[in-house]
């Protein structure tokens, strides 16, 4: 019945009824949802910064910052070593996968992202068993007579555990990057008389940039801001922004300078990565005009 | 030059796996250490079981899981389906970057932030305790709206937008056109994200932290308490069940993935 009617009916005059339900109305639960726990929320971030604890308006939490300028400092250093350290272990592993045969490709992937899903205080404390004073480690050592070692507690235990924690979102997306490249660039650089290591440095990795960006800021962002960590791998003499963050906002008496602390490092983190982006897609255009 | 690379990759994916092989070994360890092995058993994982806290946290991760996904779901895929439809360029590309904020930002700042609202918000009210099982399935609804928007939104593409069209030229309603068929195409969507939603909700530790109360906490926030102190093989063993888990549900996810882009390799549009 239905079927006739619309045959009947020639295609410009048939209108149709929109239910505005399918529409763009649809994305309006989701709209005041983020309007009201990922606008608002930030606001209360900048209004606790600002205000003491009797609500009235203050610059003394941004004042305070000045004492936890040391820590701040150590927590950038920190991150930016692991991530350093995972750039210069992750962007030659990406390589080797994009360059091994398909099959092998997927299984090597896939274990790269296994310990990714582990929970991160578990594969924390799973390094902590075992570079701990009684852990693996020094067992091993002192089977064959050497010396234990103390390794908590120590800076290199901090970084070695951001390394490890976050490791697999430097290779993933550098990847990425590096298998959807077109090989036949390569072989114009040979061509071109490139060898494989110009042919490298001219086109892979001028080409990988994007996947680098991404990986920079998908491991520094995690490592900056972490807690867990360095309470377990630090050993409790190695604090760091978030843990800092953590103390003072689970007090309500400190609340305002914990929640001054992370606006700074917030807006510290949004710089660095529009920076970080930018600086990608100038390399993209680049790319493109090479 | 081969070798050289298979070298290295053996020793980063073995530096990756160790410590938690390890830690998966000395949860069957008959003896009462973390540090040497003397044999074989299952008593911390009978030891476990026995504990009371650890099921409680286990029973509110689930429920926990299960509704912050359910409602990611609705809201999510909704949302996905109107951005879809979007056309004001401007209004698209907002509500886009809001919805990548909480998976940009460091988790700290979203748990803390999300805290401070409620905080203020109970004090208004003037509750005794502003934190609940209610502000946890806020915040992990929040971080897992993401998640199935990035799942639903892919489909929504590769959806030959004339198909609701063709099935309302047969006869559908603009309601049946959608159930029958756009719902019909985005399905394998919508589930992917709706299990990533319940992995991401079970894993979560930061978020739950700051957003968790006293009387309803999850299994990562007994696990952390747990951390504090000196561990005995049972958490170990709760260790190895959590990974147990998580891997399978990621694996579940993974093999969905890639039988899906098989399957549109293979099949086509009919």
């Amino acid at each position: 019945m239905n079927k006739n009617i619309a045959e009947a009916v020639p295609p410009p005059e048939r209108k149709r009824v929109k239910l505005p339900i399918f529409s763009e109305i649809a994305a309006v639960p989701h709209m005041v949802w983020l309007a009201l726990f990922v606008v608002l929320p930030l606001i209360f971030v900048v209004y606790y910064a600002f205000t003491d604890i009797k609500g009235d308006f203050t610059f003394a939490n941004i004042a305070a910052l000045s004492q936890h300028a040391g820590t701040f400092l150590t927590s950038v250093c920190y991150a930016l070593i692991a991530t350093a350290i995972c750039l210069l272990i992750g962007y030659p592993l990406a390589f080797a996968i994009s360059r091994a045969s398909a099959k092998r490709q997927g299984l090597l992937i896939m274990l790269l992202m296994i310990p990714m899903w582990m929970n991160l205080l578990i594969r924390t404390y799973s390094l902590m068993a075992i570079l701990d004073d009684g852990g693996i480690i020094n067992g091993l050592l002192s089977a064959v007579g050497l010396p234990e070692l103390h390794i908590i507690g120590t800076a290199g235990a901090v970084i070695f555990g951001m390394v490890y924690d976050f490791f697999p979102y430097m290779v993933l997306p550098i990847y990425s990057v590096m298998t959807k490249q077109d090989t036949r660039l390569i072989e114009a650089a040979y061509d071109l008389g490139c060898n494989r290591l110009s042919a490298h440095f001219k086109v892979t990795l001028p080409l990988s940039v994007p996947g680098i960006v991404s990986g920079i800021t998908m491991v520094f962002v995690p490592s900056i801001s972490t807690f867990y960590i360095s309470q377990k791998l630090g050993g409790g003499t190695k604090e760091l922004i978030g843990d800092t963050i953590e103390r003072q906002i689970n007090n309500p008496a400190t609340r305002n300078v914990g929640a001054a602390i992370s606006l700074v490092m917030m807006i510290l983190i949004l710089i660095s990565v529009t920076v970080m982006n930018k600086f990608s897609d100038d390399d993209d255009k680049g790319g493109v005009i090479i | 030059m081969k070798a050289l690379s298979r070298a290295f990759m053996i020793l980063i994916f073995g530096i990756l796996y160790v410590p938690m092989m390890i830690l998966v070994l000395f949860s069957f360890n008959k003896d009462n250490s973390t540090g040497s092995f003397g044999g074989f058993s299952l008593r911390w994982y009978g030891e476990l079981f026995s504990n009371a806290d650890a099921f409680v946290a286990l029973r509110n991760t689930l429920i926990l899981a299960v509704c912050s996904a359910a409602l990611a779901t609705v809201i999510g895929t909704l949302a996905a389906v109107g951005m879809h439809k979007m056309k004001n360029k401007y209004v698209k590309g907002a509500v886009n970057s809001l919805t990548n904020v909480p998976m940009m930002n460091p988790e700290i700042v979203t748990g803390i932030s999300m805290m401070l609202l409620f905080v203020f918000v109970g004090g208004m009210l003037h509750l005794t305790n502003s934190l609940s099982f209610w502000t946890m399935l806020i915040a992990h609804t929040t971080f897992n709206l993401p998640y199935v928007i990035l799942s639903v939104m892919p489909k929504l593409r590769q959806m030959d937008k004339h198909l609701p069209e063709a099935a309302m030229d047969l006869g559908c309603t603009q309601l049946q056109a959608f159930f029958k068929v756009e719902l019909h195409q985005i399905l394998p969507g919508i589930i992917t994200g709706a299990m990533m939603a319940f992995t991401m909700s079970l894993d979560d530790f930061v978020i739950s932290l700051f957003t968790s109360g006293i009387d309803f906490q999850t299994l990562p926030i007994y696990i952390y308490t747990m951390t504090k102190k000196k561990v005995t093989p049972d958490v170990y063993a709760l260790f190895t069940l959590m990974m147990a888990i998580i891997f399978l549900l990621m694996l579940l996810i993974q093999l969905r993935r890639s039988g899906e882009s098989s399957k549109e390799k293979n099949g086509g549009k009919g």
